[in-house]
């Protein structure tokens, strides 16, 4: 059987979205882990549709962010997990204000509805339902300096998990729908003018790959991270703006590793880094985060009280 | 228990994903996709005696007799329009959709569409250089036109006057042949349009098609295959809707092209094409300024971009003369040493820092910046919107928005004369720690283009539409102040440049009171 009592959380943020869960491991009943990542990402390329460029108006654009997270597992294969960012964006060039504010809350439900153990060897399965939208009245029309794209997102996810003594695999695949959003202006070009300020935005596919090592005192993978915009977006022409509902399509490969503390069995802390290799209609980002977390157990307090 | 819980996990996930099918329907609702159909309280039957702008006479350009109504050829015209009905496509009757809310209407919203799309800057050259957009070349890097405000206005202008002077000799010669439409002819017609009195010959929709095809072709050369089909479109709906036969259309375009060469041959000797300028003159620009102890302008491009059209204030109006430009030219700026400048530089020092959320909305609402359809193309959408409602004719719709376009064209010339009579720097240059709130555009501060392009639209509308008066007024002032909350303008440029478009707009209102349709 394997052993999740420590389990916390593992980040693979993408662009600056919410975030999800997406490992194979889950929180034991009535345990909550919480804690608090930062992270800072930037770039000073990014491809214009297919084309690479630098922009010396913006010179290197960057995202520091701060996220609280937290996970309560209502059962052993239930668990339920938010994450809420602060986010604060700026450009080393040109005259452009950076923007800083409060993100997109997300809200996932994450179910462990099969494992099995042969052997040495344990499969599990898991769904995830993930919930996102604003929390502040942030403009998503301010691109690429806007805290995010307001859209609220629901997304559902498919993982499997293999684990063969301290080695792990994960594969999942989400498909995420975005509601339209609204901006500031009544109209705006796509490849003709919209009369509206209602933006249709492109649906997405993501797609995560792990593997590595996992045990109660420390874990390390590699990730591999594809995230493909659906039909509906477009591309940003030559030397034009970019616009929320452009396709953004990226690659990214990235480390993920967490240490649990021995002194402190509950305190663990997470650390990682991840780099676009490809994309489209995105800055090249290198990411780097760090955090801590935090596991209380909740049905011990409960139960001190009731004494 | 286990049961219990993995149907509250099915459950949420299911409840999680009916909320999301329903919650996030990707229709958008396009205002210009609920116009209703053109149907003209008032034909304005006299229109062929209202004065044109560059034609001598409403029949400067001949059009020949058409065919008479009662001669087989015509009944075979209307076979052809009943042949068409007898299996209308829902491809088709979209386009009857799109174009019966008339065609004014819609060649201005191709228009804003064009320009939305042209309107980027050249992307810099290896060396740090730029290359500059070539009518010679359209299809080069860059493409050829970069529909900046300047290029937009003038666009706007003089596709608007065109299609205006031929909506004034279409009515001239529909009352001179007097030939009916073919559901007045034949009474079992059906027509799937709102049936208009006027007689039929030429097609104002097809005047309107060839002139603006011509001058589309000349403005934007690297867009004809996408404006031919428009045009076919449109040709196509007034077939099948009934409201034309084949030679009111075919006689339309004829005509409309005709006049189109009147306009192009101005637009070719206007003085556009020039006003780029070229290095020497860009240097003397910065050097008679720094004679002058003030701080001259700089790009805050990075590479350093050339000014845009500098000597765009010498393009040839229609309304204005090169004296009346410089008699209306804008006083002075406050001098960069002065104190009234160093107040109005901490005024705009303090909108950056405290940017409210309704400010930002203000300057993103109004920015109409790189990939847009610019400021005038801003109030086309505007004065579109207003002229729906009140349900002109043809002509009447040319007319308003002749006017309108006319002015914003006075504007943009006057408003760079100032630019580069003054040639005084952005926020940003003279105080680097000023950030903006949208893009600082590459020219000079003084007057605020914005500004004056608002000034002119709203005296102009409110002269067409005084009931909306007040709220083209307000409209202008905010489209003007944000600049300031964004900036990238002191509150001097916006105030001057506001009264400098009220000023030049105010050419156009004259024009109005006398050109026989008021």
């Amino acid at each position: 059987m394997k052993k999740f009592y420590l389990s916390c959380l593992l980040l693979a943020p993408l662009f600056i979205n919410a975030q999800t869960e997406i490992d194979g491991i889950m929180m034991s009943k009535n345990n909550f882990c919480f804690g608090a990542v930062y992270q800072h990402s930037s770039w000073d390329e990014y491809w214009e549709g297919t084309f690479k460029r630098e922009n010396l108006n913006l010179g290197t654009v960057s995202t520091k962010s701060i996220t609280l997270n937290g996970n309560y597992g209502v059962s052993d294969n239930l668990n339920i997990i938010f994450s809420l960012p602060y986010v604060e964006t700026k450009a080393s060039a040109g005259t452009m204000e950076g923007q800083k504010g409060l993100q997109d809350l997300s809200l996932t439900i994450k179910y462990m509805p099969f494992e099995k153990t042969i052997g040495k060897a344990t499969y599990s399965l898991y769904v995830l339902g993930g919930l996102s939208a604003p929390v502040s009245d942030y403009s998503a029309d301010y691109l690429p300096l806007s805290l995010g794209l307001r859209s609220k997102t629901a997304s559902l996810r498919l993982m499997g998990d293999y684990q063969r003594g301290r080695f792990f695999t994960t594969l999942s695949g989400a498909y995420v729908k975005r509601a339209n959003i609204t901006i500031d202006r009544d109209s705006y070009y796509t490849d003709e003018i919209h009369y509206t300020n209602e933006v249709d935005m492109p649906d997405a596919i993501s797609v995560n790959y792990r593997i590595g090592y996992r045990s109660n005192r420390l874990i390390a993978e590699a990730v591999l991270d594809n995230w493909v915009t659906q039909s509906g977006g477009f591309d940003i022409t030559k030397n034009n703006m970019p616009f929320p509902s452009n396709t953004m399509n990226a690659l990214k490969v990235g480390v993920n590793t967490k240490y649990t503390l021995r002194k402190i069995p509950a305190l663990s802390i997470i650390g990682g880094c991840n780099f676009v290799t490809q994309g489209r209609n995105v800055g090249q980002s290198n990411t780097f985060y760090g955090g801590l977390f935090y596991i209380l157990n909740l049905k011990k307090t409960v139960q001190e009280n009731e004494k | 228990m286990k049961n219990k819980i993995q149907k509250i996990a099915y459950n949420s996930i299911l409840v999680l994903f009916l909320t999301l099918n329903y919650s996030c329907s990707d229709e958008l609702t396009e205002r210009n996709e609920q116009f209703p159909q053109l149907n003209p309280a008032n034909t304005d039957d006299l229109a062929g005696t209202w004065k044109t702008f560059l034609l001598t006479a409403p029949d400067e350009f001949s059009l020949d007799a058409p065919i008479a109504t009662t001669a087989a050829a015509f009944t075979r015209e209307i076979n052809e329009i009943k042949s068409y009905q007898a299996s209308v496509t829902p491809e088709q009757k979209k386009i009857i959709k799109y174009w019966s809310a008339g065609g004014v209407l819609r060649w201005n919203e191709i228009m804003r569409t064009l320009v939305a799309r042209h309107n980027r800057p050249p992307y810099q050259n290896e060396d740090g250089t730029y290359p500059a957009p070539s009518a010679a070349s359209p299809f080069a890097n860059p493409e050829f036109p970069f529909s900046n405000p300047p290029y937009a206005a003038r666009a706007y202008a003089y596709v608007s006057a065109a299609q205006y002077d031929a909506m004034i000799a279409t009515w001239h010669y529909k009352k001179l042949y007097n030939r009916a439409a073919p559901f007045t002819v034949d009474a079992t017609l059906p027509v799937l349009i709102p049936k208009s009195t006027l007689p039929s010959y030429p097609s104002e929709d097809a005047v309107l098609a060839g002139v603006t095809v011509e001058l589309l072709k000349l403005l934007f050369p690297t867009e004809i295959a996408y404006i031919q089909e428009k045009a076919e479109e449109q040709k196509l709906y007034r077939i099948i809707s009934g409201a034309n036969v084949r030679s009111d259309v075919d006689a339309g375009i004829i005509l409309g092209r005709k006049i189109a060469g009147k306009f192009i041959a101005r637009a070719a000797s206007d003085g556009t094409g020039a006003a780029i300028g070229n290095q020497a003159l860009w240097t003397q620009l910065e050097s008679q300024t720094a004679a002058t102890g003030e701080t001259p302008w700089k790009s805050l491009d990075v590479p350093a971009r050339p000014p845009m059209l500098p000597l765009f204030g010498k393009v040839k109006s229609f309304l204005m003369t090169p004296e009346m430009v410089v008699a209306s030219r804008p006083v002075p700026p406050p001098s960069t040493k002065s104190e009234q400048f160093a107040k109005e530089l901490a005024e705009v020092k303090r909108y950056g820092q405290n940017a409210t959320r309704k400010n930002m909305q203000i300057v993103t609402f109004w920015a109409d910046g790189v990939g847009t359809y610019t400021p005038p193309g801003h109030w086309n959408a505007i004065a579109s919107e207003t002229f729906v409602a009140l349900n002109y004719s043809e002509v009447r719709w040319a007319r308003n928005l002749a006017l309108l376009n006319i002015a914003m064209m006075d504007a943009a010339i006057s408003c760079w004369d100032a630019k580069y009579t003054y040639f005084n720097p952005r926020p940003s240059q003279v105080d680097p720690s000023i950030k903006t709130l949208t893009g600082t555009p590459n020219f000079p501060s003084y007057v605020s283009g914005h500004s004056t392009f608002s000034g002119a639209a709203s005296v102009v509308l409110s002269h067409l539409v005084p009931v909306k008066a007040q709220s083209f007024v307000a409209m202008a002032k905010e489209a003007s102040d944000s600049r300031m909350f964004g900036c990238i303008h002191y509150r001097s440029d916006c105030e001057k440049g506001l009264e400098l478009g009220e000023k030049v707009g105010g050419f156009a209102v004259a024009r109005a009171l006398i050109d026989g349709a008021e």
